[in-house]
């Protein structure tokens, strides 16, 4: 117990980390995923093409091989850098790495969410002449969001917990990359192990609770 | 009933030719509706009379022959084909109002963002078609508030709002119950008096022969015969109308 009271303000900043990670990666994965799905039912083939084949490729990736080909392969060796500064470089690379692998399982999940929709409602919303565009935003995916919010839920949770694998991208300033240096300092300790677990879920559960909440008030009646 | 006394047909069918897969569901069919006209689509379940009314505004396309709808041959796809269909209202047998919208919404959807109207002039030419259809007061409730036969006339207001050309109706009362067919029937009449071009697809006789001005008798992917409703109804000339006719008036 000492020595998560003795550690607990480094150990606080790097779970801070795994915060601002996690709402980036939220805010990026859900633009992007939603980009995704709207390629992957578009008229266009060649869209269709592209989209179920970044979800195929990135979906069977391991996470910590994105982040490492994000790390290793994107930024030293094609130069993408988002920062002179390393460590603000790094947080971008994963952040960004984090997002991309994410963004496939929103897009899976939505595409399972417009497929409750009924096609009735496209043939309506097409009647009226709106567009495949308008009536994807206006009439389709307002209607498959409703119908995943509980699967996007679960989506962001995993990507919250994932957020410790940013070491793999060379971010080594969250909360998991922290806790191995104190333990190299202390060796291992049960309450900080049990610390960062309720950190943890004091983040995840309450999405779970709010989710779960707002899928059952949002709820499409047919 | 022509407006601006052009006589040109508003619809023009020419040997339309539809597969599905093996199936051939419209046989070289050739068709116009006058501006102004109430055609009634008849026949027996799967004889294509659905097919047909959905090819109008191409949400069925077609394998062979044109369609040519005002004077313009139907658009491939595409911003032209989003402002064809604007011009042509459809009413589904299975409403499909929008399930997330409110009844108001609904109808103000396609004008403001189809049209650009501005969203007061929108909601109020909605009110008053809400109100001609009956439904004002459910204007703010969502559409599994209302029963099937509501649900239907706002459909047909939703159709309305666009001042469209022409309205297509896909078997507007099949999917009600009884008590409320006669409901939707009569907003659908009212719109036939008042001059609307309207091709419905039903297997309601009574409103064949109140409002149309011609009926369509369709069976196996053909138009069979097309006459006036008293003429088909009274004196049909083919077998194939007859015995139709003998199942569906005996009772």
């Amino acid at each position: 117990m000492d020595d998560l009271i003795k550690y607990a303000p480094e150990l606080a900043l790097g779970f801070w980390e795994n915060v601002k990670l996690s709402a980036v990666g939220a805010v990026v994965s859900l633009i992007l995923g939603t980009i995704l799905v709207a390629m992957r039912v578009s008229p266009t083939p060649v869209l269709r093409v592209v989209g179920t084949f970044y979800v195929n490729v990135v979906r069977n990736t391991p996470l910590t091989l994105v982040l490492a080909f994000s790390a290793l392969g994107l930024s030293d060796q094609l130069g993408l850098v988002f920062s002179q500064v390393p460590r603000t470089n790094s947080f971008w690379i994963v952040a960004m790495g984090l997002s991309a692998y994410t963004a496939a399982f929103v897009c899976e999940a939505l595409r399972s969410g417009i497929n409750t929709v009924a096609l009735g409602q496209a043939e309506a919303a097409r009647a009226i002449g709106l567009t495949f565009s308008q009536s994807l935003r206006m009439i389709i995916l307002p209607q498959a969001f409703r119908a995943v919010i509980a699967p996007l839920g679960s989506v962001m949770i995993a990507m919250i917990k994932n957020t410790t694998v940013a070491t793999a991208g060379g971010y080594l300033a969250d909360v998991a990359a922290t806790m191995k240096i104190v333990f190299d300092d202390t060796g291992a300790s049960i309450p900080i192990f049990i610390g960062i677990i309720l950190a943890f879920m004091a983040l995840t559960m309450p999405i779970g609770f709010f989710t779960g909440w707002l899928a059952r008030r949002l709820a499409v009646a047919r | 009933m022509t407006e601006n006394g052009d006589v040109t047909p508003l619809v023009q069918m020419e040997n339309v030719n539809k597969h599905f897969g093996a199936l051939h569901v419209l046989k070289d069919i050739n068709l116009t509706v006058s501006r102004g006209e109430v055609l009634v689509v008849i026949g027996p379940s799967g004889g294509g009379k659905s097919t047909l009314c959905r090819t109008i505004n191409r949400l069925e396309t077609i394998d062979g022959g044109r369609i040519v709808f005002d004077g313009q041959v139907l658009p491939a796809e595409g911003k032209s084909l989003a402002r064809l269909r604007s011009e042509v209202g459809m009413v589904f047998q299975s409403f499909n109002l929008f399930a997330h919208k409110t009844i108001r919404e609904n109808v103000t959807l396609g004008p403001v963002k189809v049209r650009g109207q501005a969203k007061d002039a929108a909601d109020k030419r909605a009110m008053e078609l809400l109100e001609r259809v009956g439904i004002a007061a459910q204007a703010d409730k969502y559409p599994a508030q209302l029963s099937g036969g509501q649900q239907q006339r706002v459909a047909i207001a939703r159709a309305l709002a666009m001042d469209p050309k022409m309205i297509l109706f896909d078997e507007p009362t099949s999917a009600l119950d009884p008590e409320m067919v006669q409901e939707v029937l009569d907003v659908m009449i009212g719109l036939a008096r008042d001059g609307m071009t309207m091709m419905v697809v039903t297997h309601e006789m009574g409103f064949a022969r109140r409002a149309a001005n011609r009926v369509v008798f369709m069976a196996d992917g053909q138009i069979v015969e097309e006459n006036t409703p008293d003429e088909f109804f009274t004196n049909a000339q083919t077998d194939r109308a007859r015995d139709f006719l003998s199942k569906i008036l005996t009772h």
